[in-house]
């Protein structure tokens, strides 16, 4: 770790003037990226400005009928809060399903955004790595890229997003609060996290100006018909090598609506709006859900080591969509797979 | 353990950037008062600055749970925290889980139940358990072993672990021999 500045944010003005000020500047919260980042190397930051102290803590209801969640509300009270269990059980479900206790009672909403990917090569500062030193070459693409991307990549980067929650909060299309020196504005969950393109550098659609204040959720949390089911190399406290979130709303045994999010696959929680439009209005089958499968993952490519992603996406998607249809999510605890 | 914390304070300090930061952190019950630079991590304040060395370095990168302590109640990875970020809190460590020679029933439990072999993770898993029994989310044993997670053994010893941490939630308080 490199020594660098420390100062506090009074008030989120302060947070966006201070950040503005130093290029090389970063905010820190729960730290538990960062500071990992920062002992290896591969953050530098030249300051931290501790945003903790900012009022951005709480979770309220929204005048339409969903819930604001504070960008520092921590994971574990975001998980174990009584309005997101009874009404957002898919978000619940995906935090717990996330990292381990201390960890979530560190990590902030806010920062769980903002996680850089654990791809080793972006973690090795000995290896070229396109997002952490741009143009410098992709180490994964010919290499171990087990845990790596099928979907969306590019000749640049096949590195994967690696937060649960996110993929929820695709799936329930969360908005982003964001403050920035041009005002506050409003980020659709899926205009948030970008594709790696040519400049994998970019995790997201972000300002460098910019703090993200709060998460939205809508109203509809699909709490009847969800799950958040997640495969991996042991049964807890490890990334994703495919996860699915799931929510449905049913009439009968017609799908009425769909949200269908992937983790683990992609640069961002992949959504497919092609799969989701087949699976609306068409009967609760296992036939239907495999067609959706087939309609998500058409265009996925492995690169080796990881090629094994493709027939486990297929099989978890249907896998989830069963579980959802059936109203029997996936249990964080009870790692069985009904 | 005084000379180590001098030698590792002079090490240290040569480095800095901007004046260290006078912070105050609440040690089990003990107001303590330090200068530190900020990028001194929770961890290497309890062990280098305030010679708690209960509190064990396993990864230094949160993945084993080693460094678990309790910050104003909750179980947080200590390697992960910067110090100077938790000025005022009221921070638990292993040393502050006994009351004068009577141990804390996790600590009875634990050697009732011969959770661990070699003892490296041990500080941390109980100081992990005292957070899962607070927060009362552990109904069965599958709820034990996920929320103990955080915590590895590389001995091996979850079974005990987990039989130690059932015991004192069902109000055995360690009385029971393995």
């Amino acid at each position: 770790m490199i020594n660098f500045a420390y100062a506090r944010a009074h008030d989120v003005a302060d947070a966006v003037r201070q950040i503005a000020a130093d290029p090389h500047a970063k905010f820190i919260a729960g730290g538990t990226n960062l500071v990992d980042l920062m002992k290896e190397n591969v953050a530098r930051p030249s300051r931290l400005i501790d945003i903790t102290h900012l009022p951005l803590a709480e979770i309220r209801e929204t005048p339409e009928g969903g819930l604001s969640i504070g960008a520092l509300v921590p994971n574990s009270d975001l998980a174990y809060h009584p309005d997101v269990a009874r009404r957002y059980p898919l978000l619940a479900s995906a935090v717990l399903a996330g990292a381990s206790p201390q960890l979530r009672n560190m990590a902030s909403s806010g920062g769980n955004l903002l996680q850089r990917t654990r791809c080793v090569y972006f973690y090795d500062t000995a290896t070229p790595c396109n997002k952490r030193e741009p143009g410098s070459g992709c180490s994964a693409i010919d290499g171990v890229n087990r845990m790596h991307a099928i979907l969306g990549t590019s000749e640049h980067c096949i590195a994967t997003h690696p937060s649960d929650m996110c993929v929820a909060l695709a799936a329930l299309e969360a908005r982003v609060l964001a403050t920035g020196a041009k005002g506050e504005r409003r980020i659709a969950f899926a205009d948030l996290h970008r594709l790696p393109g040519d400049a994998p550098q970019h995790d997201t659609t972000l300002a460098a100006d910019e703090i993200i204040t709060a998460i939205e959720l809508p109203a509809q949390g699909f709490a009847e018909h969800h799950t958040y089911l997640k495969i991996r190399d042991r049964l807890s406290y490890a990334f994703a090598l495919v996860s699915v979130a799931v929510g449905l709303a049913l009439e009968g045994d017609t799908i009425a609506e769909a949200r269908l999010a992937l983790g683990g696959v992609a640069h961002k929680p992949w959504r497919d709006p092609a799969a989701e439009a087949q699976l609306v209005g068409a009967a609760a089958t296992a036939e239907t859900f495999r067609r959706a499968a087939d309609t998500l993952l058409s265009a996925a490519r492995g690169f080796g080591r990881n090629d094994f992603k493709i027939e486990l996406a297929r099989r978890s998607i249907v896998r989830a969509l069963t579980q959802a249809a059936r109203g029997t999510p996936q249990s964080q605890s009870d790692k069985r797979i009904a | 353990m005084r000379q180590r914390s001098a030698l590792a304070r002079k090490t240290l300090d040569p480095l800095h950037r901007q004046p260290e930061s006078d912070v105050t952190l609440r040690v089990n019950g003990v107001a303590r008062k330090l200068a530190i630079a900020p990028w001194t991590t929770l961890l290497d304040a309890l062990r280098l600055y305030l010679g708690l060395t209960g509190t064990k370095k396993g990864c230094d990168h949160g993945q084993c749970g080693a460094c678990t302590v309790l910050v104003d109640g909750r179980r947080i990875n200590s390697c992960l925290a910067l110090a100077v970020m938790k000025d005022g809190a009221d921070i638990t460590t292993i040393e502050g889980l006994a009351q004068g020679e009577t141990l804390h029933p996790l600590q009875q439990a634990f050697i009732a139940h011969d959770a661990f072999q070699c003892g490296y993770c041990t500080p941390g898993q109980i100081c992990s358990a005292v957070a899962l029994i607070a927060e009362g989310k552990a109904r069965n044993a599958d709820d034990i072993r996920e929320l103990m997670s955080g915590n590895i053994c590389r001995c091996g010893a979850y079974p005990n672990i987990v039989a130690a941490i059932e015991e004192v939630i069902s109000g055995g308080a360690g009385k029971t021999s393995p």
